[in-house]
């Protein structure tokens, strides 16, 4: 329960963190808050030969808000996010899904940014980028590129990010008038990764639901707005396609069973919720 | 650019407690070990070094983290409190420290390092909290002693007596 050896650089600007990267390749991890490398570290599930630690270079501890994206830097950690004056208007499911986010005392370390880099299948964060639609914005000795959130995670804990690029902020798109958003989640404990984590938006034309524990990776589907008779049967049709497994803390059935009926919840109340 | 190499012992210097400290660590040195090892500081307990149970918590910056989920490296300049900070005399306890005694808030004491420095940022940010808040804010810590219940009364007469000195000063 301690990590191996590693070299620790605590880099000073963009180019020097880039350039171990670039140098390092697959051997180099990208620390920031640490809440989810530091037990990789010290289980011993990450052996890195060298730990950059990104959270003293300049201007990633940004959030800006335009009034169509928030934009979460690198250094953002989850409780500054969460105590972010705006955030209940300016993206209401955001503010919803951030206590969900481990406990009090992790999201003071954790990051915004280093949640959607390992791609937990039940981690919060990469479900609300999914549903909302965000991006991510990625950055190597070799340029910037943007990536949308549903290509970005392509498994279990694996994303398209390359092992040179360093994630340099998360874009949540702002809350639309006229849409409504709502969160919800089942788990064993609070504070545990979700059995099942369902993310809802819902306006006058369209509902979309995303749902997070169950495949490999976030999920967002279309479906019939709360209200129409089709909605149960969209909504069995999405569980099945899931492709839930058992664990030990669920059976593929609840988890099911819990996508058609926290699914239905979740949509309910985000057309409640409409602004 | 500093890189510290892993097989090397580096400085490192933050504050502890309102006193300036420094000791030597390699890289890999999680700041739990480096605080009960290098320092002496055992006040610090360490159970599950993946952040579960909470035992380690002690408040970086002000609020409340994993001393097994930071790096010694990590904390270089800054303000570290933990639970030897929190009486103001050797012979005495702070007023959350005294509840948790009046109230029979610890059994074994493995876990209360960590629940008492969670529990003092959130009656400093939040005098105010109620026992919802309060038990939220214990999720983070696990206690296999009490049962919780007499924890959460001793949170709650410390937030009422805090609240009565207000009134007062």
């Amino acid at each position: 329960m301690k990590p191996a050896s590693f070299d620790y650089v605590r880099a000073e600007s963009f180019d020097e963190a880039l350039e171990v990267l670039h140098q390092e390749g697959t051997d180099a991890s990208i620390l920031a808050g640490g809440q989810t490398l530091i037990p990789l570290l010290n289980m011993r599930m990450a052996r890195p030969r060298v730990v950059v630690d990104i959270m003293r270079l300049p201007g990633l501890g940004r959030i800006d808000s335009d009034g169509e994206t928030i934009r979460v830097g690198a250094a953002v950690r989850q409780s500054e996010l969460e105590r972010h004056a705006p955030l209940a208007s300016s993206q209401p499911l955001l503010a919803a899904a951030l206590p969900w986010v481990g406990h009090a005392q992790t999201r003071n370390r954790g990051t915004v940014c280093g949640s959607v880099a390992y791609a937990d299948p039940s981690a919060e964060l990469p479900l609300v980028l999914v549903a909302l639609g965000g991006d991510v914005e990625l950055c190597s000795r070799r340029g910037s590129r943007r990536v949308a959130a549903e290509t970005f995670f392509t498994g279990i804990m694996s994303t398209d990010r390359n092992d040179d690029e360093l994630i340099e902020a998360v874009r949540f798109p702002a809350a639309r008038p006229g849409a409504g958003y709502a969160f919800r989640e089942i788990g064993r404990r609070h504070g545990d990764f979700a059995i099942v984590a369902c993310a809802a938006v819902v306006d006058a034309r369209a509902a979309r639901l995303a749902v997070g524990g169950v495949a490999d990776r976030p999920v967002a589907r279309a479906l019939p707005l709360p209200g129409d008779p089709g909605l149960d049967d969209a909504l069995n049709a999405f569980a099945w396609e899931l492709d839930a497994r058992d664990d030990l803390h669920a059976s593929a059935a609840y988890r099911r069973q819990l996508v058609r009926r926290l699914g239905r919840k979740t949509l309910e109340e985000a057309g409640r919720c409409r602004a | 650019m500093p890189r510290l190499s892993a097989a090397a012992p580096h400085r490192v210097s933050f504050t502890l407690n309102g006193r300036a400290v420094s000791g030597q660590a390699e890289p890999r040195m999680l700041l739990s070990d480096f605080l009960r090892h290098v320092l002496g500081a055992t006040g610090t307990h360490v159970g599950c070094e993946h952040g579960i149970c909470g035992a380690c918590t002690i408040q970086i910056e002000g609020v409340p983290a994993r001393a097994c989920l930071t790096l010694a490296v990590q904390a270089e300049g800054a303000d570290i409190r933990t639970v030897e900070g929190l009486a103001p005399a050797p012979d005495r306890l702070s007023p959350l420290q005294n509840a948790f005694r009046e109230n029979y808030g610890l059994q074994c004491g493995f876990c209360t390092p960590g629940i008492l420095m969670s529990l003092d940022a959130l009656l400093r940010d939040r005098p105010d909290a109620a026992e919802p808040e309060i038990r939220e804010f214990l999720s983070g810590h696990l206690c296999r002693c009490t049962g919780y219940a007499s924890i959460v009364k001793a949170a709650l007469a410390a937030a009422r007596e805090r609240r009565e000195e207000r009134r007062h000063a």
